[in-house]
């Protein structure tokens, strides 16, 4: 009932502003000041922006610039070092693999949690009892918190008891050591995420799909396609430019993905599932002496990273938005 | 219609196993918090508490009611300071086109991709020079980051939506700006708000990465390290990590009974959080 009233407000809204835009404001003179007035109300955001974002993140490119101790951390005073924070950290023997496992983990987080996401979201636009219901459920997994959902996974993949290996072992499979064993610490967190973030791909695809109109469907049905060939000739094409999207705000969230590694394996055994996130936050508070310097460093890159993606993402929405 | 009801029935049944397989690892989590403590290592694990206990929950009422506590009014703090900030922001934006605004949108839209590690470092290193480590309103104020960008697209959204008439009838009957904004636009903007709140407390409790750069050594801990703490210390007593992660996940569902439809909405409309 609400969004049905909420839809309607706003395509009377829109109407209303392109009926009363033309007389507008009698005179231009009073014009300009009064929509520099609106600025008193986004003022807050704005301080809050430079205060909350934009200072802490310069404060991390002085980190990273700066050879600190935790002693000039607290003091203040710590020598400017150029790039040799960047250096120590490039040229460590752990960054090949760190970069490695962040680029495969949100390789194949991304390629499952999409076409999961995409399978499910053609079966739930059939609408059948329950389907809205069942759709809302699913989305349980994305709302959880993280430290919920990754001790549970944690449980599920433990290597004496937990369930994954007591199925496995039912049919024959001998015990594997998920999260202790260096050679299955990363696919266990990919599964992990995989599972999380299925839904957020499920809902985004669900409404783009909504968005095809039924009549093209109709005519191909008259052409008598296959489901198969509708999906491929007409569905994917039209869904492409969401997809895109789908799949560039996934890269962004992947990236960044923190929570459910560290609560997991601690990016262990041995860095076997580090990515750039948790390797930032073991240099910066996972040991006994911080190094901020290289965990600032890291977190930049992982910056530069995200911002080449969003900036990506922003072109391609402003190009369907154009369209 | 009639000859169609078996077929979609049978479409009704695999939504349902599609569900099931879904959120086994729910169901999980809750069955483990009923499994006494003889029965954990079990092999193979029981599948239902047959022998069910309450000793998981005895634990969270005993150990983990302050984090509890701290989660709630963290929570509370960052929602009340989400809505005053981004309501009006979102107001400006909709309906007074203010010069500079869409480099504003901008702006939230970048902030949101900014990788929680970053913030929490920058704010690690501000908040030891300022002192406030290990307090509620230094938590609230970093929690507030993730909600903050999100809430002004979602109130810009919803605000565009508001007849420009229903706006210029109260500028007529001779209110201000800010009495507009204050007894027209916030009235309608009743699921907006209800939306917002929802989310900015949801992403607060659900917070780690702040709490345990921000809070981790105080007094003041939120219930995602009461957890955290739960699977260093004590790996036997599952029961009770599951126990306390069910009450964790109350928000969630909460969530989701009460704002159904806004939660996909949320999700859809900017496709916001990490």
């Amino acid at each position: 009932m609400t969004p049905t009233t909420q839809t309607s407000t706003a395509t009377r809204g829109r109407g209303g502003a392109a009926t009363a835009a033309p007389p507008g404001p009698p005179a231009s003179r009073t014009r300009r000041p009064r929509r520099w007035l609106a600025w008193n109300f986004l003022a807050p955001v704005a301080i809050y922006l430079v205060a909350f974002y934009a200072y802490p993140l310069y404060r991390n490119v002085e980190l990273s610039l700066r050879e600190y101790t935790v002693r000039s951390f607290v003091q203040g005073g710590a020598p400017f070092a150029g790039l040799d924070n960047y250096r120590t950290v490039l040229t460590d023997p752990a960054f090949w693999p760190t970069l490695t496992h962040t680029l495969v983990f949100t390789a194949a987080s991304l390629a499952f949690q999409f076409s999961i996401g995409m399978a499910l979201a053609l079966f739930f636009r059939q609408h059948f009892p329950l389907s809205g219901t069942l759709r809302a459920l699913i989305l349980v997994p994305w709302l959880l918190p993280l430290i919920v959902s990754a001790s549970t996974w944690s449980w599920l993949l433990n290597s004496d008891s937990g369930l994954v290996n007591a199925a496995l072992g039912a049919v024959g499979i001998d015990q594997v050591n998920w999260l202790t064993s260096p050679g299955w610490s990363l696919t266990s967190v990919i599964i992990a995420n995989i599972w999380i973030g299925i839904p957020f791909n499920l809902v985004v695809l669900y409404s783009g799909l909504q968005a095809i109109p039924v009549e093209v469907y109709e005519a191909s049905a008259l052409d008598g396609a296959t489901g198969w060939q509708r999906f491929w000739s007409i569905t994917f094409p039209l869904l492409r430019p969401v997809s895109a999207i789908t799949l560039l705000l996934g890269l962004i969230y992947t990236l960044k993905v923190f929570d459910i590694i560290w609560i997991m394996t601690r990016g262990g055994p041995t860095d076997s599932s580090a990515t750039l996130a948790t390797w930032s936050y073991r240099l910066g508070f996972g040991n006994l002496l911080p190094e901020f310097g290289p965990a600032a460093a890291v977190g930049n890159l992982l910056i530069v990273m995200a911002l080449i993606a969003g900036l990506v993402y922003i072109r391609i929405q402003r190009k369907q938005n154009l369209r | 219609m009639t000859t169609s009801t078996p077929r979609v029935w049978w479409k009704t049944a695999v939504g349902l196993v599609l569900t099931g397989l879904m959120l086994f690892p729910v169901y999980w989590m809750i069955n483990v918090s009923f499994t006494r403590d003889q029965d954990m290592r079990a092999s193979p694990p029981h599948l239902v508490p047959t022998n069910g206990t309450l000793d998981g929950y005895r634990a969270v009422l005993d150990q983990q009611l302050p984090y509890l506590g701290t989660s709630f009014l963290v929570g509370l703090g960052t929602v009340a300071l989400t809505v005053a900030l981004a309501a009006p922001a979102g107001y400006a934006l909709a309906k007074l086109r203010p010069p500079g605004g869409p480099a504003l949108s901008f702006v939230l839209l970048i902030a949101q991709m900014i990788p929680g590690i970053i913030m929490a470092m920058g704010f690690y290193a501000i908040y030891l020079t300022l002192g406030v480590l290990n307090t509620l309103p230094g938590l609230i104020l970093a929690d507030s980051t993730l909600a903050v960008p999100f809430a002004v697209l979602i109130f810009t959204a919803f605000m565009s939506g508001i007849p420009d008439e229903l706006l210029q009838a109260a500028v007529v009957d001779g209110a201000g700006r800010l009495r507009t904004f204050w007894s027209v636009v916030l009235p309608v903007s009743r699921n907006s708000i209800v939306t917002v709140s929802l989310f900015a407390f949801l992403w607060s409790w659900s917070d780690f990465i702040f709490a345990s750069t921000l809070a981790g050594g105080g007094d003041h801990q939120p219930i995602t390290l009461g957890i955290y703490h739960y699977i260093g210390n004590n790996n036997q007593q599952w029961n009770a990590i599951m126990a306390t992660a069910v009450v964790a996940s109350i928000p969630a569902a909460v969530l989701l009974v009460l704002a159904q439809r806004y939660v996909s909405m949320g999700v859809t409309a900017g496709a916001v959080k990490d």
